[in-house]
């Protein structure tokens, strides 16, 4: 057995979730190699390296990979597969985005989003937005696999001594070019890696309210999220979307705000450690999975609460 | 230039979905079926590029059991021209219907397909891509803006973290997210007009795609249940609680 795990990152820095999905890999097998591939990522390079038990990092440093490009990256890796029996990326935007295509063109039907290891050739994935949980077993010869990261623990990012190689790259395809991101600029950890989440619902009224919310998100280090329901109010972006159709998330401590707790919602932030809610409604579903609840007008609570935990 | 649209159906969104006590899979039998959400945007989007006059047809294709020309004829009754079912009672899978897909472009030729980014059945989020890397077109994903221009098109795209602009020339695969367009209400009038549209019928072995599935089924099983808390009467309690029981703040 041996298993590519492909690392996730933005050119500088190695993102959380390869870590998690390390951890996957470690529970199927132990010969391990770490792919990074972007541009001027030789740093990125070195800090893979720093995880332990790892055989190689190889890097593929290269214009055509700076933006992940599927159909740039898809090739690369394509070109390494017949080394490994496993493949693995983080299930984020980017590895949903070029791993079904390394899948097709090996042949291989693809495990998404895998919650658990059973075995080499058997996980576990959500579906039904986690409304079920399905055992599948791979009858392919190699297995295609996104890790949905909040499932795994991240591994150790130190104290690792990997070799680090070079790779040579497969060249622009010339199929979709990059234009430009628009990124949230934001102070607070990201909603998929932080301790506490503060998320706001339609209970909210307005966007300008979630500045109650981002006070007490300053205060706990935590980062601020939203219902569906919110965003499609036009209250925040859609990045702060937790849920079916958004972010999963599953913290140490999630607080839903004015949130009733829609199965969409439940689905992405259910496997949080503590649930608070606030609602002004009793019946509201949220308090069905919250371990602390508290019925009362959220624009009492709040800025009760900010003034209690300073 | 034509627009492919697949569609599946999959269990109505707002159906609570129950586990078989087998643990054979989820309850289907008397569930309300619908067209998967993220396909209806699809539909809204191709029709929205024929209404602007940059599409001449808009076709939409089902894989599935026979009840899927209701999904087609949802999609008809929204505007779509007609409809191709291709017919088969097994559960088929992302690669499968990618490698169906293909067969049917190849004797189409749409200039742009659009599906939605992912069924809220299996929640797999593969057929675009796959489809669009057995085609060797360009891809774009998860898309919440599309702009067609000189047989190229711009798309934004929602992702970790924000949004990203990239543009491909056509033909080429779009997959489609919930906050790109909002899609319409099929009118009595249109669903009777529906009836009479063109919906062929063929299966995979016409097309000469294999089926078979990779991955076998195990157990399905209901998630872990989260046991309902306390309520809580104040402030004051809840930071308490937070502090010195659950030790989280």
């Amino acid at each position: 057995m041996s298993i590519l795990v492909i690392a996730e990152h933005d050119n500088s820095n190695l993102s959380a979730a390869t870590l998690n999905a390390v951890t996957a890999a470690k529970q199927i097998g132990s010969n391990i190699d770490v792919l990074v591939l972007g541009k001027n990522c030789q740093e990125v390079g070195k800090q893979a390296g720093q995880i332990p038990n790892i055989n190689s990092i190889l890097v593929a440093d290269s214009e055509e990979y700076k933006n992940f490009i599927a159909e740039n990256v898809s090739s690369l890796i394509v070109s390494l597969a017949q080394n490994y029996t496993h493949l693995i990326a983080p299930s984020s935007t980017t590895g949903k985005n070029f791993m079904p295509r390394v899948a097709a063109l090996l042949n291989v039907m693809q495990i998404s989003d895998i919650i658990k290891v059973i075995d080499d050739a058997t996980f576990q994935r959500p579906i039904y937005a986690g409304n079920a949980l399905c055992t599948v077993k791979s009858s392919d010869t190699k297995k295609i696999i996104t890790v949905r990261s909040t499932a795994f623990e991240a591994c150790d990012d130190e104290g690792g001594n990997a070799e680090i190689k070079s790779i040579d790259c497969t060249g622009e395809t010339n199929k979709s070019h990059y234009i430009k991101s628009e990124l949230s600029s934001s102070e607070r950890p990201e909603l998929t890696s932080a301790k506490i989440v503060i998320s706001g619902g339609r209970g909210m009224q307005d966007g300008s309210n979630f500045e109650m919310l981002e006070k007490v998100a300053d205060k706990l280090g935590a980062a601020v999220g939203a219902s569906r329901a919110a965003v499609d109010a036009g209250f925040v972006p859609n990045d702060y979307q937790v849920g079916q159709t958004g972010k999963v998330v599953a913290p140490e401590l999630y607080i839903a705000v004015g949130i009733s707790g829609a199965i969409q919602h439940l689905a992405g932030m259910k496997d949080s450690k503590v649930i608070v809610a606030i609602n002004k409604d009793e019946d509201a579903p949220i308090f069905q999975v919250a371990d602390y609840g508290i019925v009362t007008d959220l624009f009492d609570a709040i800025p009760e609460l900010d003034a209690k935990i300073g | 230039m034509k627009i492919l649209v697949p569609v599946k159906r999959v269990i109505d969104y707002n159906v609570k979905v129950r586990v078989k006590p087998d643990n054979s899979g989820v309850e289907l039998a008397n569930v309300k079926m619908a067209m998967n959400p993220f396909d209806e945007i699809a539909v809204e989007q191709a029709l929205r590029i024929k209404e602007a006059s940059q599409a001449d047809e808009v076709i939409a294709i089902s894989v599935g059991v026979q009840e899927s020309q209701d999904t087609i004829r949802t999609a008809l009754a929204m505007g779509a021209d007609r409809g191709i079912l291709v017919k088969t009672e097994q559960d088929i899978e992302p690669l499968s219907v990618a490698k169906i897909l293909k067969s049917i472009i190849e004797k189409e030729n749409p200039g742009l397909v659009i599906l939605g980014k992912q069924a809220i059945d299996d929640d797999c989020n593969q057929t675009g891509q796959m489809l669009s890397a057995l085609l060797d077109w360009p891809q774009s994903t998860f898309v919440s803006n599309l702009e067609l221009k000189d047989k190229k098109i711009l798309s934004v795209r929602e992702v970790d973290g924000g949004l990203e602009h990239i543009q491909c020339s056509l033909p080429a695969i779009v997959t489609v997210d919930l906050r790109l367009n909002e899609p319409r209400y099929a009118s009595l009038p249109n669903i009777m007009k529906a009836k009479r549209k063109p919906l062929e019928e063929l299966t995979p072995d016409d097309l000469g795609v294999e089926t078979k599935k990779r991955l076998e089924v195990v157990k399905v099983e209901d998630p872990p249940s989260r046991e309902a808390g306390v309520i809580l009467g104040s402030v004051d309690e809840l930071v308490d609680k937070l502090k010195n029981e659950a030790k989280v703040i």
